[in-house]
């Protein structure tokens, strides 16, 4: 067999976090980008520079901050407890929080950059034809921001993926729990098994560059538009 | 009831607006001003696309803005025509007309009808970017028609174009303003278009209205500083009374009696506009006997005034039911001794009128 039964488990764990922060982040993205894109507000600049903060921060930074927000004392943790579902450190849900601020800025500006290349007019056109602000986001804004949405999505899934740092702080090393590829591979380099974390690395490698292909090879189609 | 009442103050930087306006709730009303004189302001404030600080908008009695309402954009019973066609590029001709018919309550107006006014039958299945820029603002004048607006609202629908797609639309325009009874207001600064197309006109200026009325009546003002154009011209309503194939002229009919001009291959019967301009038209004691002058009619001085050089003056003469502005030096009005309510000859130049 080419890859262990832990390797399978953590790549799938993997994907699982990667789908469904991807997913819960197409949901809380879309209205930030929007208002980010909109907005004429004095608070844009700031609030665009906390989205941004994840692409520059230590992932370490980030995961530390969380483990204290999420822990018993934090405010996090005091609501987890409150509503009964216990502390949220070294769980998947735990993980999954943290990778959705750790990739928020991946979701966020393709997004925003999509929406502000619309302009105003086309929303202006829709109104005009009797179209609610709401109706107009799904009729207008939704399909012509759809290459937006697939980058957006691409660079997310795949940020999430190759986190590391912040899943070491939060989520230690549960294997099928917390356990995703790339700490998998650090343990096998840390165990001295070589030849496993070739292996899973080749895989990493070969993924990482189908997702970049992905994206690249969109890029000449768009122009034709 | 017929009216719409708009007033608005704008305050910008660099632009400010302050009007007070009762337009006809009927008929194609020109608004009518050099760019940054304030009349695509004027249109969107009225669509509710901008919020002007203080503004006070009501339309046939209903209240669209007050002090304490504001009535959406897309709960406005009007239709829009922005400068560029601005389709949706992800939907197809049919996908964009039925955008907003297939949303608005009212059904008066059927895709057929805008379809075939619009002459557009052939390009329901095209992409937007398949179209040429003629083609894409009759989609675009259609998209608008089709929700069946109480009010048309046109912001220079073919100032983006060039002079042979303008030729090309012009008459859809006036098909629009003889077969739909829809009131529309036209933001223009091209004088052609008012001539051919406005029933009533607004003169804006620096974000206040200069002057507002009936078109015939505003053009023959002649204490107003500012033409449409270069030059003063009337504009008379007028149908086709015979056709001359023998010189190639046709006779128009009009309030004020008949003249001939350079036939068109418009059929008799129908209803054309003419223009004449006032350097166009000399004025005699007497009827024009040896003279290259066709059309000689009997009027009345109403006014006279000054025209654009000292030397010049603008002559408002009384011409059966209608005005015509005749501009001629100030030394013939010495010389005939022409002032108000005096009977002269007015010679229209068969050359000069256009329709």
């Amino acid at each position: 067999m080419f890859l262990d039964e832990g390797d399978i488990q953590a790549i799938w764990l993997t994907v699982r976090l990667a789908g469904l922060v991807t997913a819960i982040l197409l949901v809380l993205g879309t209205p930030i980008a929007w208002w980010l894109a909109r907005s004429r507000s004095r608070w844009k600049g700031p609030i665009g520079a906390v989205v941004a903060l994840p692409l520059v921060l230590p992932p370490s930074v980030l995961g530390f901050y969380l483990l204290l927000a999420m822990g018993p004392n934090g405010p996090l943790g005091k609501l987890t407890a409150c509503l009964g579902m216990g502390a949220l450190p070294f769980t998947f849900w735990g993980l999954v929080l943290a990778s959705v601020f750790y990739s928020l800025p991946f979701m966020v500006q393709p997004l925003q950059n999509a929406f502000e290349a619309i302009g105003d007019r086309p929303l202006e056109v829709a109104a005009t034809l009797r179209a609610s602000p709401l109706d107009t986001f799904f009729s207008v804004v939704l399909p012509l921001s759809l290459p937006g949405y697939l980058t957006a999505s691409i660079l997310t899934f795949a940020h999430t993926v190759g986190e590391f740092g912040v899943v070491l702080m939060i989520g230690g090393n549960i294997p099928g729990v917390t356990r995703v590829a790339s700490v998998q591979i650090y343990d096998h380099v840390e165990a001295l098994e070589y030849g496993e974390a070739h292996r899973l690395a080749a895989v990493m490698l070969v993924f990482s560059f189908l997702v970049l292909l992905a994206l690249y090879a969109r890029r000449p189609g768009k122009q034709k538009d | 009831m017929d009216m719409i009442n708009a007033r608005f103050k704008v305050d910008w930087p660099g632009f400010t607006l302050d009007l007070d306006l009762q337009l006809p709730g009927r008929g194609v009303t020109a608004i009518f001003g050099h760019s940054g004189s304030g009349k695509t302001t004027l249109l969107r404030c009225i669509a509710g696309l901008e919020r002007a600080r203080e503004g006070l908008l009501s339309f046939n009695g209903d209240i669209w803005q007050d002090a304490r309402t504001f009535r959406p954009v897309h709960k406005r019973p009007l239709g829009y025509v922005f400068q560029e066609a601005s389709l949706f590029p992800h939907l197809s001709v049919l996908d964009n007309l039925r955008y907003g018919q297939k949303r608005s309550a009212e059904k008066i107006v059927s895709l057929d009808q805008v379809v075939e006014l619009l002459g557009i039958g052939h390009l329901l299945d095209r992409r937007p970017d398949r179209l040429s820029g003629g083609e894409r603002q009759r989609v675009g004048i259609a998209r608008a028609l089709a929700v069946s607006p109480r009010l048309l609202l046109m912001d220079e629908p073919l100032a983006a174009l060039d002079l042979a797609r303008k030729r090309e639309i012009l008459p859809y325009l006036e098909r629009l303003h003889d077969e739909l009874d829809i009131p529309v207001l036209y933001v223009t600064h091209a004088p052609d278009e008012v001539a051919r197309l406005a029933d009533h006109l607004v003169m804006l200026d620096g974000g206040l209205v200069v002057a507002a009325g009936p078109l015939a009546e505003m053009l023959a003002r002649i204490d107003l500083p500012l033409g449409l154009g270069e030059e003063r011209e009337v504009v008379l309503d007028a149908v086709i009374g015979q056709r001359d194939p023998d010189w190639h002229l046709a006779r128009m009919d009009f309030a004020g009696g008949s003249l001939w001009a350079r036939d068109r291959d418009i059929p008799v019967g129908r209803h054309v506009r003419v223009r004449v301009p006032a350097s166009g038209v000399s004025l005699a004691l007497q009827p024009a006997g040896q003279s290259s002058i066709i059309n000689s009619l009997p009027g009345q001085v109403e006014a006279i005034g000054d025209a654009e050089h000292p030397g010049l003056s603008l002559v408002k003469v009384r011409v059966g039911d209608v005005s015509i502005l005749s501009r001629v030096t100030r030394r013939s009005v010495a010389g005939l001794q022409i002032e108000p309510g005096k009977a002269v000859w007015v010679q229209i130049k068969s050359a000069a009128v256009v329709e």
